[in-house]
């Protein structure tokens, strides 16, 4: 974290009151407390005690990167394109997804261990943690910020915390038959401070309203066979649960929940026999583009477009691999794509205008993640068995830079903080 | 909960193959193979995920052939995919052999 953390003490030294004049050299120590209470100024603009007071600054362009085997988070920053930051002690990060509150400055992990972790960006630090359930895997935060929902499969159901106190406020086993709990997936914020999810075990979506954060009521709609994860769109209207169980997709219209659960892409394939699906896709980089949606197929080598409107399939586009993420950029006009083992080397870029793959390479080794720069003009990718995070212009689909990261998986930048659904 | 039951006794691999130790270099891609693929579903540390706990205290009372038979062959109606086309029954033998005590890191 040093060049970074050094910059930004030679640039903020002005603006803090500090008791002591501090020297703006190499000499600076990093952002946290030394030990050495002669080092101590107490900043008027800053909440702790640092040696030198940080700079103010906006955290738009920084993010984080998941270091899944090591338990540690990477700190960037997507105009350096360099880390600034390392964070030890988040547990088990082996499936671990993150959500930002509204100011984008704070980070929720959601570790496999159940840990749930409040990074704060600026401060590079860890500023509460808690251990919430047995295994988890992900969560998603209210409309309004206040909550922060988790989604677990021991014990299966979901848990809302405070926000700002990681206080438990509520629970609701996924208690689908007496006795019986199911494996929660998909979770995904919708309006109201509701929250949107799937029961792997029970073929069914629920919908908890937490509008009343410490008495939530739930709704319960058949889906179909085995969801294996969910989405909604962009827009907050629909969600979707993917199905592993039986082709086809679980599709509840959140302004008109009373109608009940629609498939769509029924049978679209077609009684074929299903290739072995060696990773579970995951939907959350959730792809609508150009009035059509991107979805990656169960056990196809496909991505299927979906048209959204009537929500009838307009095509299928042949890739690499089974597919994993299918994640737009920003724009709408490229549709990035990774894949499951053994094809997790490989990736598979879809112009939406020619609708066909356009650009086909392989950057590295277990590719497991992708993250667009807020704008897209770059990507940022996991190769996890090079110990690398690559990074790429998405125009000329030139690397122009890279990371050693150790065992890297998930990225998330900021501006989730600001979209429905992250 | 699924469970790890064995319901598909039909899937048994036959037991020629279980003498022969993969090669030092084999053997660490199998524990790559398990622990960041099988994780994908089973996890990492392998406490599970949407898949169940690969554990020695959660197989312990399965049958050593049942487990390599779900390995090799998959379990039709769950998730479980057939790895045959990875790894040899021998190799399939000798993960199950280690999930049953320690699994390697």
């Amino acid at each position: 974290m040093k060049p970074f953390a050094n910059l930004l003490f030679a640039a903020l030294l002005g603006l803090c009151a500090s008791s002591q004049a501090a020297e703006p050299d190499s000499a600076c120590p990093p952002l946290r407390d030394t030990g050495d209470p002669s080092h101590k100024v107490k900043c008027s603009c800053w909440s702790n005690v640092y040696p030198v007071c940080p700079p103010l600054r906006g955290t738009g362009d920084l993010g984080l990167i998941i270091e899944r085997a090591s338990g540690h988070l990477t700190l960037i920053n997507t105009s350096s394109r360099q880390p600034y930051a390392r964070i030890e002690g988040l547990g088990d990060l082996s499936h671990a997804s993150t959500v930002y509150s509204r100011d984008a400055r704070y980070a929720y992990i959601f570790g496999r261990d159940g840990g749930l972790t409040k990074v704060d960006l600026l401060e590079a630090r860890i500023v509460k943690r808690v251990i919430q359930a047995g295994n988890a895997i992900g969560g998603a935060i209210s409309q309004d910020g206040r909550i922060v929902v988790a989604q677990n499969y021991t014990p299966g159901g979901i848990k809302a915390f405070d926000a700002e106190t990681l206080e438990l406020l509520a629970e609701v086993p996924a208690e689908y038959a007496p006795g019986q709990f199911s494996k929660v997936v998909g979770l995904a914020d919708t309006a109201g401070n509701k929250f949107a999810y799937a029961l792997f075990d029970a073929g069914e979506i629920w919908i908890t309203d937490f509008s009343r954060p410490r008495q939530p009521v739930t709704q319960r709609y058949p889906a179909g066979k085995q969801p294996y994860d969910g989405l909604v769109t962009p827009d907050g209207r629909y969600f979707m649960a993917g199905l592993f169980g039986e082709d086809g997709i679980a599709l509840l219209d959140l302004w008109q929940p009373e109608k009940g659960v629609r498939k769509i892409l029924e049978n679209y394939g077609r009684g074929e026999e299903k290739l072995p699906v060696f990773k579970m896709p995951h939907l959350r980089g959730w792809t609508i583009a150009q009035g059509r949606a991107y979805l990656p197929a169960i056990g196809r080598h496909e991505v299927l477009v979906v048209d959204v409107g009537s929500w009838q399939e307009v095509g299928r586009i042949p890739v690499r691999g089974q597919p994993v993420f299918v994640m737009a950029r920003p724009d709408g006009r490229q549709i990035w794509v990774n894949f499951a083992f053994p094809d997790n080397g490989k990736m598979d870029v879809i112009d939406t205008l020619a609708g066909k793959v356009i650009h086909a390479f392989e950057p590295g080794k277990g590719i497991l993640h992708m993250e667009f720069t807020p704008r897209g003009e770059n990507i940022w990718l996991s190769a996890r068995d090079d110990n690398k995070v690559l990074i790429y212009d998405t125009a000329s689909f030139t690397r122009i830079g890279e990371l050693a990261i150790d065992n890297p998986s998930g990225i998330f930048f900021t501006t989730r903080a600001a979209r429905i659904g992250f | 909960m699924l469970g790890f039951a064995l319901l598909y006794p039909a899937y048994s691999l036959s037991a020629e193959s279980g003498a022969t130790e993969p090669t030092p270099a084999r053997q660490k891609e199998l524990i790559h193979l398990v622990r960041q693929d099988c994780g994908s579903c089973h996890g990492m540390t392998l406490k599970g995920g949407l898949g169940p706990p690969l554990l020695p205290e959660t197989l312990r009372d399965k049958p050593a052939d049942a487990l390599a038979a779900t390995i090799y062959n998959g379990r039709p109606g769950t998730p479980m995919p057939p790895w045959k086309q990875f790894l040899s029954e021998a190799e399939t033998r000798w993960i199950v052999d280690k999930l049953l005590s320690e699994f390697p890191q």
